[in-house]
């Protein structure tokens, strides 16, 4: 979706703020916020594509005003609320009032070194061959779905070349819907700084960008 | 009762309230286990973060097989450190040189490789970063204090999908001889995102 997460491209956010030995949590509440985030995608009631596209149905104004972890926060209220693991009234009153929902797992503390250990690898089985090679000469869509999408508005419509072939992944557009893994090539493409933004960039520019085969044509 | 004070402890914040209030709904509800929660954040503290990077990095500059491993499966390559899962599934390495200097970025969130750099600083999060990274790589790093020659070609890496990043700075001349672990201090964070190079040896025998 061309929602307020998509910015690559876009102009006067101002410079970046860089803070030396920065720490990983500037407060408690960011170590809880990030730490239930985590935990609750431990249950399996989610996807990571569903819940990315939690955090980017946020309003733009509200994305653009929320820190990291505060949009954590918001996206895991939608993604309990959607997945029916609470209701607004609890969400309110910041307690139970009714009975919990059935989840696949409840993470233990010594279960968490050998979770995350073990990951959430996106290949899958190859089931047909991939329908580009190194080399070739492809083009993205020209699309704006209104769902999760990969495809970043600045490298839409837009001629690169196939630098690798990653393999067969989970589609995010599909998973982030609920409508199953749809799992399809990925590669990663490369394009020219003035192929993407035209004669003005930087000559010494290229974009290394992995998309997915229903992104891209033969150009 | 006062409210002179931003800190006091008495006044928490809308955004402290929402979170305390949602920890507390879910422990409620029996979906998670609060020590599990204090492991988590142990772990990111403690135990995952840059130096691990900063290890791969040093051996690829001293060892040319293990190079040669972490440039064709990188994410087999840093699995021989025990280094693997969550947000490092799918490494790629991706090697300065000379001619090309490459840079990490997500325009789309914040994808890190957090199996070895740890969770990401907020600027890699931030807005600035995101948008002007894949348009205006040159002044993102005059910001970080990085002049390159005008012919090095730049690559940027945009972290679409679920395959991770790791840049290989240059081995800093002046380091013949040294210890994998001593070269491992050269390897700041920000110098396998792209947004810096490797620590001039001299700087780190001063800071010594």
């Amino acid at each position: 979706m061309n929602g307020a997460q998509d910015l690559g491209g876009q102009m006067g956010f101002g410079p970046i703020e860089i803070e030396e030995n920065e720490p990983n949590f500037h407060a408690k509440w960011e170590e809880r916020a990030f730490a239930l985030t985590l935990a609750m995608g431990m249950t399996s009631s989610w996807n990571i594509d569903t819940s990315r596209h939690a955090r980017e149905t946020l309003h733009p104004v509200d994305y653009l005003s929320s820190s990291y972890y505060e949009i954590w926060t918001k996206g895991l209220e939608k993604l309990l609320l959607n997945a029916g693991l609470v209701s607004a009234e609890e969400l309110k009153a910041g307690a139970a009032l009714g009975p919990a929902a059935p989840v696949k797992r409840i993470a233990k503390a010594e279960d968490v070194a050998t979770i995350l250990a073990k990951g959430g690898p996106a290949d899958r089985p190859q089931t047909q061959p991939a329908r580009f090679k190194v080399g070739d000469k492809v083009r993205t869509k020209r699309m704006h779905p209104e769902g999760h999408t990969r495809l970043p508005r600045y490298a839409r419509d837009c001629i690169g070349v196939i630098e690798a072939v990653h393999g067969v992944h989970v589609f995010p557009d599909s998973n982030a819907a609920g409508k199953g893994e749809a799992p399809t090539w990925l590669y990663n493409v490369t394009f020219r700084g003035t192929d993407v933004w035209g004669e003005d960039s930087d000559p010494t520019l290229t974009l290394q960008i992995d998309l997915w085969e229903p992104y891209l044509d033969l150009a | 009762m006062s409210h002179d004070h931003d800190h006091d402890h008495s006044e928490l914040s809308e955004i402290e309230l929402r979170v305390r209030a949602l920890e507390t709904l879910l422990t409620d509800k029996g979906y998670i286990d609060p020590p599990a929660l204090d492991e988590l954040i142990e772990t990111y503290e403690t135990r995952i973060g840059p130096k691990n990077g900063a290890r791969v990095v040093a051996r690829s500059w001293i060892d040319p097989e293990y190079r040669q491993r972490l440039m064709s499966d990188a994410t087999a390559a840093i699995a021989e450190f025990g280094f693997t899962g969550r947000q490092g599934e799918h490494m790629v390495a991706v090697e300065n040189t000379p001619d090309t200097h490459n840079m990490v970025v997500c325009t789309l969130c914040s994808c890190y490789p957090w199996t070895v750099l740890g969770l990401p600083p907020v600027w890699y999060k931030s807005a600035p970063y995101r948008s002007r990274t894949v348009r205006d790589p040159r002044g993102v790093l005059a910001e970080f204090g990085v002049t390159l020659p005008k012919e090095t070609q730049i690559k940027v890496w945009d972290s679409t999908a679920e395959v991770r990043y790791l840049v290989v700075p240059m081995r800093p001349a002046g380091t013949d001889g040294w210890s994998e672990d001593k070269l491992a201090e050269l390897v700041v964070r920000d110098s396998m995102i792209g947004t810096a190079l490797a620590l001039d040896p001299a700087k780190l025998e001063t800071a010594a």
